[in-house]
């Protein structure tokens, strides 16, 4: 069957977020059957990405060009490579694992649904967009639904969150408008084409001063969403508002556009600016990890735990991506599919004790092992996939990056590898305050294992979890030529700056 | 694919599915068929082995197999494989055999547990892992190994997980051991800048072509490349075999199940950083200083560990404590270059360090779970068999000679005394006063255990009774094995053939030749004897106090107060578990709690706040949508756009 796919994978949800409102709203059970149809529909439709992916090239593949604004020279471009073909899957696997978890929604369950399907759409659309103007619409547009999942499905300090997450991305992305306008006159091809924009500079390169702020202002929108420390304060208040789902989007995909938009966009358009401020963005990196590391430990909320667990996480993926070597970023982009998928079920865990106990203090619980052994096992075996045990997807990816970081210099490899030692502790340490000694609640004495829907939501992030472990070259062999392209173009910047700043 | 290779493959493999089928569906079975389903997947992972060291022995080359490329990008390329040369086969044969021994020792020992299931899962699950670890071809398998039997070795510490203390027990363990696996990391690392590939094989042929890089000096320390690289390493090892600084996990891993303790913190696990330097050793011998530091550390572990045995009442916590002091007497011989004669003491001391967990497993089974020593005594009439290969256990360990310990200590303290420089004053002295210690405490342990009379309530007395056949039938057979595996390397010296070294010679490096120094045999025969001798004074000495005159000790305290404090230091470990908590872990935690504060809740989240209510200030005056937030944001969108568009207009029309 031959169809434009990633245009069927934007348009699908909007589609079935269009039929969901045909349903009357207090038709809670046929709604959320509803989004679990269109959610698995379009993750059937996404699998020609996976098969039909030609590995080896280093390419966009499934490209679609068409005219949108003439006038303007904005196109509607979409295609994939290895950098992001991963990633529209990991967003169409996660989708359905969301409304899954999302089961007992009973406040406007037709809008939350309907927003669910719109924020894929749009994730889809970012992944897969290669005019920098589309890029943008996609961009903001992502930013609407996951406010509202915040702002009304979310805890009770949801406004302060929400604004918090609005100030901090909108403080980011206005200026990448401007550079993205900017850099539309000064390269003087009429078009919004990142590939024609950039084939443009190497011919006329911009002079070094507007090159590094376009940069920095491509870097401030995407720093924000990584988060980078420290602009990584709204994320673990946008954590602990939002609903379960959210939150598995929010840490599965959303952080993923971050580190994408510096691979796809920041560092090809800007190769000199970005090897000029790459050590400090990989100081920033590393301070994230041994930060974020550090704030897990004085954390009581398993959500804001987790949320910190994710600025370190980040920050090995930054790490792995400015060291601009095969296995680091390589493994850069295997450890956010793997972020995805840890965290993801992370914070699945931590929905399956909510809807039990309705909290999610670290004091509330304990020997919660005897009463639920399978999510034990469950819980267990995720912590050990986020703690990078080799066998699991995170040892792949944290490997590759600190090893690839380590052929690039040597101390910030070293420093980020503290961050496994701290891992372990923090991981840890809250897997035995909620499983392990005597259950000190009589409230928790009578929970239920998990049943049949949480098992459903968790077992293919699990079977990732060892896929991506053992069997990593699947992965690796499709990211792979993407990665050496890119590395081909930083490494001559490079050696430019490396150049000039020898003499001296 | 051969035979033997298939063999090879089915070894851990054999592991790996007892430990699924326990896994997922143990928790249906009856509690024997747990038992049975674990100990058999173990006897025919050993049976397997078996075969592969015969096919071994036969052809004398190594027997392969390889799985699947696990890691392929860059110039990494790690496949899964398998190998078991000279070396490997040692310690397959040591894990399968003395594991499937555990195994069944288990049986009876978890017979009234309430969750067999898991607990044999999880053993198998550790032999899979300690096999990867012994049988890998490559340094990033023997990491899934060494990461996995850290991990098997958490989750077997807090078995009873509803202990808190146990549970903390096996945290403790496994965090401490990442420390020394962040060292471990960095020295892979360090090999593949150098080498280009992880492969054992290839790192040991390209040694000679990568020479200067590795004698060159590396940045900022005063180190050659070669001494980071397995500097790095050897902190891995500290981890794993419980050295100073990071043995502080061990005694306290005592919290599982005592036949746990037997398989994984005596007999298996704790040695895999000794192999380790086993398989790397033609890269130490380029490393002096690292070898310095590593007999160092062994020797002051050897001797401090043994110290803190002398003094604990916990059956359990003494034999911790001698295993930490006998690791330390194997990294001696690694630090010397007597690679051999350290992987011949990791060999002996399996089965006489199982034997003797074993045994205090069997008492501790017998008092219904009591540990101390002082409410013991007198258990050598309803504990025959138990007592007898005890006994037999210690005299192994003490080094009395026929007994295979005496051959295996007494090859690593000649090594020490024959060390190059005059360091070896220090290691022989120091690797003498263990092994005096050793035996001290030893015979003190048998004194206060099965001699003199009861002291417990006399209710646990009565109860205490011999061990069912499948406990000790594993004790027989570890005795038999602690009475004739040293037999396997009598040295020269005795006019034995020291068939053991020789098997070894082809695998590990040779000693660096020090300035024609070659000790006569008659020092060697002076040290030889004065270790026996010393060794039955101290064992003596032992009996004649803690069976005769069991008031001695105390009443000798009494008479010297500071002597009194010195013991309770001893006893209470030297404070270094606290002196690490107020050190380290407390410091991190402080740190980590102000950080958050101050950084990100004062500073960054206030700064954002105040920009927060500005804007709202801001908006307040723009609102006009209902829904405050998004109209703030479509409004912004729409003055934004409008600008750009006009931008563009003009634009446009300036250049039409």
């Amino acid at each position: 069957m031959n169809y434009p796919v990633l245009t069927t994978l934007i348009l699908a949800p909007l589609a079935g977020a269009a039929l969901l409102a045909f349903l009357p709203r207090e038709n809670r059970k046929e709604l959320r059957l509803g989004a679990l149809f269109v959610t698995v529909f379009v993750f059937l439709l996404s699998i020609p990405l996976w098969t039909r992916f030609r590995t080896g090239s280093a390419e966009m593949q499934f490209v679609e060009s068409r005219a949108w604004i003439p006038a303007l020279g904005v196109t509607y471009k979409l295609g994939v490579d290895g950098i992001s073909v991963l990633l529209v899957l990991l967003t169409t696997l996660l989708m359905p694992v969301c409304v899954l978890a999302s089961w007992n929604i009973t406040d406007r369950a037709r809008e939350y649904f309907a927003s669910f399907l719109v924020l894929e759409s749009a994730m889809i659309g970012a992944f897969s967009a290669l005019d920098l103007l589309l890029f943008y619409v996609f961009w903001e547009a992502m930013l609407i639904p996951m406010l509202l999942l915040i702002g009304v499905w979310g805890g009770p300090r949801r406004v302060y969150a929400a604004l918090k997450f609005f100030l901090y991305t909108v403080v980011g992305s206005l200026p990448m408008f401007i550079a993205i306008l900017y850099l539309y006159f000064a390269a003087g091809v009429n078009s919004f084409d990142a590939e024609k924009i950039s084939a443009a500079l190497q011919t006329s390169p911009l002079e070094s001063g507007p090159a590094r702020l376009c940069f920095l202002a491509f870097a401030l929108a995407f720093a924000v969403k990584v988060p980078l420390f420290p602009l990584h304060t709204w994320l673990p208040d946008a954590h602990v508002e939002a609903p379960t789902a959210g939150s598995v989007i929010l840490a599965g995909v959303l952080l993923k556009m971050g580190t994408y938009g510096f691979l796809r966009f920041a560092v090809p358009l800007f190769p000199d600016a970005a090897a000029h401020y790459l050590p400090w963005i990989v100081a920033l990196a590393v301070i994230g990890i041994i930060y974020g590391s550090l704030m897990c430990l004085a954390q009581e909320d398993m959500k804001k735990l987790i949320a910190y667990s994710s600025v370190a996480h980040l920050g090995f993926v930054v790490l792995g991506m400015f060291s601009f070597t095969e296995m680091g970023v390589s493994g850069a982009v295997l450890q956010m599919v793997n972020h995805g998928v840890s965290t993801g079920a992370l914070f699945l865990c931590v929905g399956v004790l909510y809807e039990r106990r309705h909290t999610r203090l670290l004091d509330d619980f304990g020997g919660i092992a005897k009463i639920m052994p399978g999510f034990a096992v469950v819980l267990v075996l995720v912590t050990l996939s986020s703690i990078g045990l080799p066998g699991t997807n995170g040892f792949v990816g944290e490997f590759l990056i600190l090893l690839g970081s380590f052929e690039a210099s040597k101390w910030p490899a070293i420093l980020a590898a503290t961050g496994v030692v701290l891992g372990a502790a923090y991981m840890l340490w809250m897997v035995q305050k909620v499983l392990f000694g005597k259950i000190l609640h009589e409230e928790n004495e009578h929970l239920g294992d998990m049943h049949g829907r949480e098992w459903a939501a968790l077992v293919p992030l699990l079977f990732l979890v060892f896929a991506i472990g053992l069997f990593p070259n699947a992965f690796l062999s499709r990211v792979a030529p993407s990665v050496r392209k890119l590395n081909s173009q930083v490494h001559e910047a490079l050696l430019k700056s490396r150049a000039v700043e020898e003499p001296r | 694919m051969n035979d033997a290779s298939r063999c090879l493959e089915l070894v851990p493999l054999l592991c790996l599915a007892g430990f699924l089928a326990n896994g997922l569906f143990g928790r249906r079975w009856s509690r024997d068929t747990a038992g049975v389903v674990g100990t058999a997947a173990s006897v025919a992972s050993f049976l397997c082995a078996v075969v592969v060291a015969r096919e071994l022995l036969r052809t004398d080359l190594p027997v392969r197999a390889d799985l699947w490329s696990w890691i392929d990008i860059g110039e990494l390329n790690v496949r899964f494989g398998f190998v078991a040369d000279r070396l490997s086969v040692v310690m397959l044969l040591v894990v399968t055999g003395v594991g499937s021994l555990i195994h069944l020792y288990s049986v009876g020992y978890m017979s009234h547990d309430s969750s067999p299931a898991r607990y044999f899962a999880y053993l198998n699950l550790f032999m899979f892992s300690m096999l990867v670890l012994v049988l890998a071809d490559n340094l990033l398998v023997m990491f899934v190994g060494w990461e996995g039997v850290g991990l098997c070795s958490y989750l077997l510490i807090g078995f009873w997980f509803e202990d808190p203390e146990k549970a903390s027990a096996g945290k403790k363990a496994f965090i401490v051991n990442r420390i020394g696996d962040f060292g471990f990391l960095l020295g892979l690392f360090g090999i593949f800048i150098v080498f280009h590939s992880l492969d054992f094989d290839t790192i040991n042929n390209m040694i000679p072509a990568v020479q200067d890089r590795l004698t060159g000096n590396i940045p900022v320390f005063p180190f050659t490349m070669v001494t980071a690289i397995t500097l790095c390493l050897f902190v891995g090892a500290t981890g794993k075999s419980a050295q100073i600084p990071l043995y502080v996990w061990l005694p306290d891993a005592m919290a599982g199940p005592t036949p746990v303790s037997a398989l994984i913190h005596a007999a298996t696990m704790v040695t895999a950083g000794v192999y380790m330097i086993a398989r790397l050793s033609h890269l130490f011998v380029l490393a002096p200083a690292t070898l310095a530091v590593v007999a160092g550390v062994g020797a002051a572990t050897a001797v401090f560990a043994a110290l803190m045995g002398l003094a604990q009442n916990d059956i359990k916590k003494v034999l911790a404590y001698s295993t930490v002091s006998q690791l330390g007497l194997m990294f001696v011989a690694m630090g010397t270059a007597a690679f051999s004669a350290g992987i011949f003491h990791l060999f002996t001391h399996a089965f006489f360090k199982a034997l003797l967990f074993l045994g205090a497993g069997s008492v501790i089974h017998a008092m219904s779970g009591e540990q101390d020593m002082r409410r013991m005594g007198g258990l050598r009439g309803r504990m025959p068999a138990t007592f007898g290969t005890m006994f037999i256990g210690a005299l192994a360990i003490a080094g009395i000679p026929p007994f295979a310990g005496f051959f295996s200590k007494d090859e690593i303290i000649w090594s020490a005394w024959n060390a190059p420089g005059p360091q070896r004053i220090v290691l022989g002295v120091l690797a003498s006063l263990a092994s005096v210690m050793t035996a001290f405490y030893m015979f003190r342990l048998i004194a206060m255990t099965f001699l003199g009379s009861g002291r417990g309530s006399a209710e646990a007395h009565s109860h205490a009774h011999e061990s069912p056949w499948t406990m000790t039938l594993p004790l027989a057979v570890l005795a038999t094995l602690s009475c004739v595996a040293g037999f396997l390397n009598v040295p020269e010296l005795l006019h034995g053939g020291a068939r053991f070294s020789k098997f070894l010679e082809p695998v590990l490096a040779a000693a660096p030749a020090h300035a024609g120094e070659h000790a006569s045999h008659g020092a060697e025969a002076g040290v030889m004897v004065l270790s026996t001798i010393l060794a039955f004074a101290a064992g003596g000495a032992a009996l004649w106090i803690y069976v005769k005159h069991p008031g001695l000790p105390a009443a000798f305290f009494r008479r010297s107060p500071a002597l009194a404090g010195l013991h309770a230091i001893v006893r209470d470990k030297f404070y270094i578990d606290e002196f690490y908590d107020r050190a380290v872990v407390r410091p991190i935690r402080t740190t980590a709690l102000l950080l958050w504060i101050f950084v990100d809740v004062l500073v960054i989240d206030m700064t954002v706040n105040v920009a927060a209510l500005v804007a709202e200030l801001l908006s307040e005056s723009l609102r006009r949508l209902q829904d405050g937030l998004i109209g703030t944001y479509a409004v912004w969108f729409l003055a934004g756009s409008m600008l750009v568009l006009g931008y563009f207009l003009w634009q446009l029309g300036g250049a039409g």
